[in-house]
């Protein structure tokens, strides 16, 4: 008996959205096991990884708080890779987001009014954009690598900030620690929820989230973006120039991280430090691929690896399990994934070798049965 | 003079984790493959080699433990692409984050240990010599592991018969395969290779180059190895020429630090991401150089029904 792959005549659709499902599930079960091999009892493991972080208002708030970052980066991303636009430096356009919408938070801070904080997002939004851009004209221009091109970035924008608030924008009265001044009240997100940190970021990211939607569904230039990834060759055929996919598919992924970056910068942060995400902008490429490149899809992916988080801080509170185990987590749900999503196209075929009658059968054993 | 070799010595040291991760990159793609967990594959090799060092006082064990560790990375990646056709972009980004998320993990009560790490060589009388005893004579063993692994690849893809079945598989895995060479089985021993040598490059890092475990301490070298592919365009002696430039960018914001240039070091820090940046997009400038010398199905599955 032999098992095979066999291609499907038809994409499956239900596979097409049962494949997250099946991938949490089995890297659940790799939990499981995990938890075991470290003598941790798997239940109370659990229970402090994915129920305690949220049984309560503040946590759920928490939960949300961290999604935001998610969902903004990855409906960006989302909308690039339904293009075949790999822009995987999200972290970096994250950064120069922060870095430029926090820039210009201590420029003013004294001359602070209303209209304060809507120059940030935009100053966040461009500065996400601009670095976005690199990789999109050398891709255009020079035909170079956007993979590389935008990972190498991430590198580059965080040495950049990481410069900048051991020098330049270090708060003179911050006891030398490399952290720029706190910024002032109006360069700070309103909370939406008093006794949570949940502040109108998320707002942002839910209102980002349904315009991705109806750019991705409803837009013309959505729809050529996704025939351009879909179909190169159609769309060269249909007069979709490739160059143009690349730069919105760069552009709108830098505007949605730069975003990102400005909100915690403004929100849960409230000044520059050397660091601000603890690597959204890497975990959300999983956010994008879990929630199939799809708004929708991503918000409740968002969720997920937020969960993830929280968890993973849960975790080495009360169980005295490294943080560290997120990033494990997130690598082995991405993987899951990947092969789970094989049978949207292929599916197992068991096939039998034919029965054979005794008299078939060689008496002598002739090295092997093929 | 002495400060020439003992500077030729640095940059060949920090040129060698790239030569490592780079020619097994290059053989895997060579096969038509395209493996972006280079990064995650260095860092496994790195921690594992490390806690193998550093629980048996053998860093050599460690070294093979690394190499060992990579491969069965590689291995992942290998059954996902090759066996279940999973799109190999997406599966190798998998892969570096897999082994960030993992190395980090593992590495956790490692990370202010120390050890006896790998030591330059030291051969009585010969690393001795004026000038040529530190430019010849006293490098890290694994520099010489390194030049060895060159010559064995360059020999082994464009001087013999597998080589050329390799490449053959690479370029067109369609007419292999009608041959009847086993595509998906040279493609599992291409990848194999690649994240052998991408563990090896790790070992080097965390036993002999460092010696000492820090979270991310590959810090880019594994991307940087992807580029230097595409920038010897697909040839090894350009890898290695490409892998100790980078060792001598590398190098240079140490030297400037030492000689109290007033930079600041972490602008000296970017030099070589923007450095990989800058000859990327110069080589690839030449869309036409570039597509006649990548493997042809480069990035493609293979399926031999479809």
């Amino acid at each position: 008996m032999r098992i095979r792959l066999e291609p499907r005549a038809e994409p499956s659709q239900l596979m097409r959205w049962a494949s997250p499902v099946l991938a949490v599930s089995a890297t659940l079960a790799v939990g499981v096991v995990l938890f075991s091999l470290l003598g941790k009892n798997p239940l109370q493991a659990f229970y402090v990884f994915f129920v305690k972080p949220v049984d309560s208002l503040y946590g759920v708030a928490e939960l949300l708080l961290k999604a935001s970052p998610l969902m903004l980066c990855a409906v960006g991303l989302a909308a690039a890779y339904r293009a075949n636009v790999w822009n995987i430096g999200a972290e970096g356009q994250l950064t120069l987001g922060a870095l430029c919408g926090g820039g210009l938070a201590l420029a003013l801070q004294d001359a602070g009014g209303s209209w304060l904080l809507p120059s940030m997002i935009l100053a966040g939004a461009l500065g996400g954009m601009a670095w976005a851009a690199i990789p999109a004209w050398l891709k255009t221009r020079f035909n170079a690598n956007e993979i590389l091109v935008s990972l190498m970035l991430v590198y580059v924008a965080k040495l950049a900030l990481s410069y900048l608030v051991h020098g330049p924008w270090r708060d003179p009265e911050g006891f030398n620690f490399p952290q720029s001044k706190t910024f002032a009240d109006a360069a700070l997100l309103p909370n939406l929820l008093a006794e949570t940190r949940l502040n109108t970021g998320f707002v942002i990211a839910l209102a980002v989230i349904a315009v991705g939607w109806l750019f991705m569904r409803r837009s013309v230039i959505g729809f050529q973006m996704r025939v351009a990834g879909l179909a190169p060759a159609a769309a060269n055929y249909a007069g979709i120039s490739a160059k143009r996919t690349v730069w919105l598919g760069m552009l709108i992924s830098g505007a949605t991280a730069g975003v990102a970056g400005v909100n915690e910068a403004a929100g849960p942060i409230g000044q520059l430090l050397p660091s601000m995400s603890p690597g959204y902008g890497f975990a959300a490429i999983i956010v994008a691929f879990v929630g199939r490149l799809h708004p929708l899809g991503v918000l409740l992916a968002s969720l997920l690896m937020s969960l993830l988080y929280l968890g993973g801080e849960a975790a080495q509170i009360s169980l005295s399990l490294p943080s560290a185990v997120t990033g494990l987590f997130e690598g082995t749900l991405l993987f899951f994934l990947l092969a789970s999503d094989v049978f949207i196209d292929f599916r197992l075929r068991v096939l039998r070798r034919p029965v054979r009658s005794a008299a078939d059968v060689q008496p002598v054993a002739a090295g092997g049965t093929g | 003079m002495e400060h020439i070799a003992a500077l030729v010595a640095l940059t060949l040291a920090a040129g060698t984790p790239l030569v490592f991760a780079a020619l097994g990159e290059l053989v895997t793609e060579k096969s038509g493959v395209l493996n972006l967990g280079v990064e995650g594959m260095m860092l496994v090799g790195a921690v594992v080699s490390f806690i193998v060092a550093a629980s048996t006082g053998a860093p050599w064990l460690g070294a093979l433990a690394g190499i060992a560790a990579g491969a069965a990375l590689s291995l992942v990646f290998g059954v996902l692409t090759l066996s279940l056709m999973a799109n190999q972009v997406a599966t190798g980004l998998a892969l570096s984050i897999f082994g960030i998320g993992l190395s980090a993990f593992v590495g956790l009560e490692y990370v202010s240990v120390v050890i006896d790490g790998i030591k330059p060589l030291g051969i009585s009388g010969w690393s001795d010599l004026p000038f040529f005893g530190k430019l010849l004579f006293a490098h890290s063993p694994f520099v010489y592991l390194s030049l060895v692994l060159f010559g064995l690849v360059e020999w082994f893809l464009f001087h013999t018969r597998a080589g050329l079945v390799l490449r053959a598989v690479g370029e067109s895995p369609a007419s292999a395969h009608a041959i009847g060479y086993p595509v998906i089985a040279i493609r599992y021993l291409a990848v194999l290779f690649g994240g052998a040598c991408a563990g090896l490059g790790g070992a080097y890092l965390a036993v002999a180059y460092t010696p000492l475990w820090t979270e991310g301490m590959t810090a880019g070298r594994g991307w940087i190895a992807l580029a230097l592919v595409v920038f010897a365009t697909w040839k090894p002696r350009r890898v290695l020429a490409g892998a100790y430039l980078f060792g001598a960018v590398t190098l240079a914001q140490f030297q400037a630090q030492a000689i109290g240039v007033a930079v600041p070091s972490q602008l000296l820090s970017m030099l070589p991401y923007v450095a990989t940046i800058l000859v990327l997009t110069i080589i690839s400038r030449d869309a036409a150089m570039i597509r006649l010398n990548a493997p042809a199905s480069l990035g493609q599955p293979f399926h031999p029904d479809a």
